[in-house]
């Protein structure tokens, strides 16, 4: 198994129990990164970022640098972390918050600086208690250190960072819905366009919104360069990335690996990494990026970790969790429980989104418990049409955000790999797997 | 008079001044409110209002969007057990119809004794260590059955309060920092930003 002797950029603390700890922190080489980019001018240590082709690590992958060039000209713009981390079996964000708050808090007065920005805001997930902790303990030590706030570290430079809890809500990863609740108000997804806030975003001003992953890298690039991180990895994906591997494997985890160099394989079967499939059984399918994602079956395994890779094949790696279902596992249960999720989770503003996730959890449920028709797949599969048409990836939109073109991509797959199975839970009625 | 209790107040005040827009801090003083009350009482939701500067009724409009704010009282320990899929691939459903049954509640019911509110949760990105449960967002670590019994029997005697303090989310979060960079000039700039945005608008509403 090529595991890759690439560095840990955003993990190397964690390790430690105190890696937390302002004082692990300095001890580690902490604010260094902060204290070189404030000798640089902004648009210099932007540049590096973009030399990096550092691209945004919470799910839709648009390259950083790009983003940033895209931030409006005005008096008043804003930074904001998502740090919202909800996308089912992806478990990465939350190791930074909890583990390394300030090397997130470091990455944010470094993007402030370059952005030129003199509020940020770090939105953490409602339920990350331990995380919301983390960091604004973290930041109190900060300010204090004198690496956030007025004058930071004597350079004349100026941010303040606010820690924003949320209260349980998926959409509001999205980043027009965190804006509206971070101005108070129900997760509701903005109307596009629009479609960038790096033109109208918190408070109707220009606002950068980053994830907390992407943050984490910038003390390393700034540290080390932008060309030594886009040295690592290939093509556009470039430098290391955290996967979040779940499900049937021997040891589940985040793991940082090298892009591009590392394959679903490495990834699943390194003894360092997963471990193998639980009991020695085969794959039977794998979830490669969040459960927006279409599946792969095993012969997909030796794709490499790439997002470009990875979207040629006809998924994503979106938010870089990947789930691993083995061989006994029951694909009708699967595609119901992760549309019973949309279904939860849609916002419910768009009528495709909110009936749509609706009737097909309902049919999925029936099928899965033994009342189901044989005409319920080409139901199933009409309905999703009718949500994204043609059923095409990247996907159409009827929707205002794309949550709801996410939802046929389980039901899709686990029928066009699996109809036999869909059959014989209709045919025999029950689930064959009990 | 104010509901919250004056410690309170006086956290959810600073809160308010943390942001350009007051109504920023809604859900902040939400998760506050629920810290003493367990729940957003109707009392907690107009005083919201008034500190944020919107209606009651805007205050329970935007808390009912969200899982974690509840309008009904809920027991002193919420037991969320996750059955996305991760969990649901390593025995969250069965574990979730143990806990039903050994609380005698269904997933959202609490229990007779006012203790324990069981919910279904979705991923609670705890995948590592499945199936996921967490008491008020604390992850516990109760995969099987006889774990999750040892739990409740720790919560009724009280074993956990140290690690699980009841309700709030934002119990252990405390900002000891004021805001540095001095709001008079971010005002300045706002107001700034907001007469040149009226200018343009002026501007383009002269050449349609």
């Amino acid at each position: 198994m090529a595991v890759t002797d690439a560095p840990r950029i955003v993990t190397a603390r964690l390790g430690h129990d105190d890696s937390h700890t302002l004082d692990r922190f300095l001890a580690t080489g902490g604010y260094e990164g902060l204290r070189k980019a404030l000798t640089m001018t902004p648009e210099a240590v932007a540049a590096e970022v973009d030399a990096a082709s550092l691209l945004g690590r919470g799910g839709a992958g648009f390259p950083a640098g790009r983003k940033w060039s895209m931030l409006r000209k005005d008096p008043v713009t804003y930074l904001v972390v998502n740090g919202d981390e909800s996308e089912p079996a992806t478990f990465k964000d939350h190791l930074l918050l909890e583990g390394d708050p300030h090397q997130l808090i470091e990455g944010v007065v470094i993007a402030a600086y370059a952005l030129q920005v003199s509020l940020a805001f770090i939105y953490v997930r409602g339920e990350f208690a331990l995380g919301l902790e983390r960091v604004q303990a973290a930041l109190n030590e900060a300010y204090r250190h004198k690496a956030v706030g007025a004058d930071i570290f004597g350079s004349g430079f100026s941010v303040d960072v606010v820690v924003h809890p949320g209260a349980g809500a998926y959409i509001c990863g999205e980043e027009t819905a965190l804006l509206e609740a971070l101005e108070g108000k129900r997760g509701f997804p903005r109307i596009k366009p629009p479609f960038f806030p790096a033109s109208v975003g918190l408070y109707g001003q220009p606002t950068v919104v980053n994830n907390v992953e992407t943050m984490s890298n910038l003390p390393w690039i700034v540290t080390h360069g932008g060309a030594a991180f886009a040295a690592l990895g290939g093509g556009r994906s470039t430098g290391t990335r955290l996967f979040a591997l779940s499900g049937h494997v021997n040891n589940p985890g985040t793991y940082e690996v090298e892009m591009v160099k590392t394959t679903f394989r490495d990834l699943i079967y390194a003894p360092v990494l997963g471990g193998g499939v639980r009991g020695g059984r085969e794959v039977k399918a794998i979830i490669p990026g969040g459960v927006s994602a279409p599946w792969f079956g095993p012969d997909k395994l030796d794709l490499p970790l790439g997002q470009d890779e990875v979207g040629e094949a006809g998924s994503m790696l979106g938010s870089g969790a990947i789930t691993v279902m083995d061989s006994s596992t029951c694909m009708v249960r699967a595609a119901w429980r992760i549309t019973k999720f949309f279904s939860r989770e849609s916002c419910g503003q768009c009528t495709p989104c909110r009936e749509g996730s609706g009737w097909l959890e309902r049919v999925l449920f029936r099928i899965e418990h033994g009342g189901g028709r044989e005409e319920d797949l080409d139901l199933l599969l009409d309905v999703s049409d009718n949500i994204s048409p043609g059923l095409l990836w990247p996907p159409q939109q009827t929707t205002i955000c794309v949550l709801g073109p996410s939802i046929p991509s389980s039901i899709h797959s686990a029928i066009e790999m699996f109809r036999d199975e869909f059959l014989l839970h209709i045919k025999e009625g029950a689930c064959p797997h009990g | 008079m104010s509901h919250l209790r004056p410690e309170l107040r006086a956290r959810a005040e600073a809160l308010v001044a943390l942001y350009p827009e007051p109504r920023s801090a809604l859900i902040p003083l939400c998760h506050l409110a629920q810290e003493q009350d367990g729940w957003l009482r109707p009392e907690a939701m107009e005083e919201i209002a008034a500190l944020v500067g919107v209606t009651p009724a805007e205050v329970r409009g935007t808390a009912t969007f969200y899982e974690m704010l509840h309008t009904e009282p809920v027991g002193t320990y919420v037991v969320s057990v996750c059955t996305n899929i991760a969990c649901l691939l390593t025995g969250a459903l069965e574990l979730l119809e143990h806990a039903e049954e050994h609380l005698g509640v269904r997933a959202g019911g609490t229990t007779a004794d006012g203790t324990i509110t069981l919910e279904e949760a979705e991923c609670l990105a705890g995948c590592d260590k499945v199936p996921c449960v967490t008491v008020n967002h604390r992850y516990v670590g109760a995969r099987t059955a006889a774990e999750f019994d040892a739990l409740v029997e720790d919560l009724r005697a009280g074993r956990l309060a140290g690690t699980v303090p009841p309700h709030g989310t934002l119990v252990r979060v405390r900002r000891t920092v004021g805001l540095e960079v001095p709001r008079d000039q971010v005002a300045g700039e706002r107001a700034a930003a907001a007469a040149e945005q009226a200018a343009r608008a002026a501007g383009s509403g002269g050449a349609a």
